[in-house]
């Protein structure tokens, strides 16, 4: 698995849907309506400012020049709900945090998406036994679209997952159609 | 009292009306802006460039073969109980006759899965292995959009058998002792 994992690219088509239509003096481009929504959305993806714990550390690295997720259209984090489009579960949920980030999912505007990110977002992490405080996962609370392993993910981690929310997007696909197939 | 030399007077008079139009503070900010456009970018272009991780980077597990391309694994579970997460399972099986090929001693892991979902890649396993079958490799986890493709099994974790294919061992073994990136 490591050897084959080790260049883990994702296939990026960056090319606007659709063909060209060979015309005389020039062109027209053809696509469905659906295709080109879907291609916008999946690249002016605002994310919430959302970091619980030391994810939050990896998510700020992200932003940053070393990293620079707005190569991809994520650079626009907003700070109320109402105007991002994905949260970025970063850290641990815990009881008291949970009808928090429910009501912060609630606020968003469709379409919305969640990435949850490292091992205490996905599943409770180090704190799924013998902790009385901590989500067992974020997705016990909020549906999940995509799952980041790490504690915390490398930035890279956490740029392939954004990457592979866009690839989802851009197929059209809902999360239970995804969901269906992976079963 | 001055505690140290670089100690300096602000300077508290009132700008004047050039100073409040802010034109060379202006200037000199855009300067700075300007010149960091001869600057060497620091962005690495991360789908198509990949930043080399330190020597000890802890990434996914690999389950080890010797020379021969026998398990290492004895199915003790030092790992699973060193593991905090208790992200290990396994079942221990006996060695058969005429499969001394396939494992190197006499009880070996017929299942083994680590769930990445819980793991926190501290590395406690690989120091708490007394016959060096797990160890952490220099590949992060990939992202995927649903929980279960992060259970891994046995064969996902196993290192390329060195007979059958020589090359992905090779390789598997490089990346361990930090020549490859």
């Amino acid at each position: 698995m490591s050897t084959e994992n080790n260049n883990t690219q994702p296939q990026q088509n960056l090319a606007f849907p659709g063909h060209i239509e060979e015309l005389p003096g020039g062109g027209i481009v053809l696509s469905k309506l659906d295709d080109v929504i879907n291609w916008a959305r999946s690249n002016s993806l605002w994310p919430l400012t959302f970091a619980t714990s030391c994810c939050g550390i990896e998510y700020m690295s992200v932003a940053g020049a070393k990293y620079d997720f707005s190569r991809f259209g994520f650079e626009v984090a907003r700070a109320s709900p109402r105007q991002a489009d994905v949260i970025i579960i970063a850290g641990t949920i815990v009881n008291k945090m949970a009808p928090v980030l429910k009501r912060l999912y609630d606020q968003m505007g469709d379409p919305k998406y969640v990435i949850a990110m490292g091992a205490c977002a996905i599943s409770g992490g180090p704190f799924f036994y013998n902790t009385y405080s901590v989500v067992k996962g974020a997705d016990h609370v909020i549906p999940v679209d995509v799952y980041v392993a790490g504690c915390p993910p490398r930035p890279e981690a956490l740029m392939h997952a954004l990457i592979t929310l866009q690839q989802k997007i851009k197929s059209g696909l809902t999360r239970e159609q995804i969901r269906a197939s992976n079963d | 009292m001055q505690l140290t030399q670089r100690a300096k007077q602000v300077d508290r008079r009132p700008m004047t009306f050039v100073e409040s139009l802010y034109l060379w503070n202006i200037a000199k900010g855009m300067w700075i802006t300007f010149t960091h456009l001869f600057k060497k970018r620091p962005t690495i272009n991360y789908p198509e460039q990949t930043r080399s991780f330190s020597k000890v980077f802890r990434g996914l597990h690999v389950l080890n073969r010797d020379a021969e391309g026998r398990e290492n694994c004895t199915a003790c579970g030092l790992c699973a109980v060193a593991c905090p997460a208790e992200a290990i399972t396994m079942e221990a099986a006996e060695r058969l006759p005429g499969e001394e090929n396939l494992y190197r001693e006499e009880k070996y892991a017929a299942k083994y899965e680590i769930n990445m979902l819980r793991c926190i890649f501290c590395g406690l396993c690989e120091e708490a292995c007394p016959k060096d079958a797990i160890y952490l490799s220099q590949t992060f986890a990939p992202a995927n959009y649903g929980r279960k493709g992060f259970i891994y099994k046995k064969d996902e974790l196993l290192i390329p058998h060195p007979v059958n294919d020589p090359q992905g061992y090779q390789k598997a073994r490089e990346e361990k002792s930090g020549k490859v990136k």
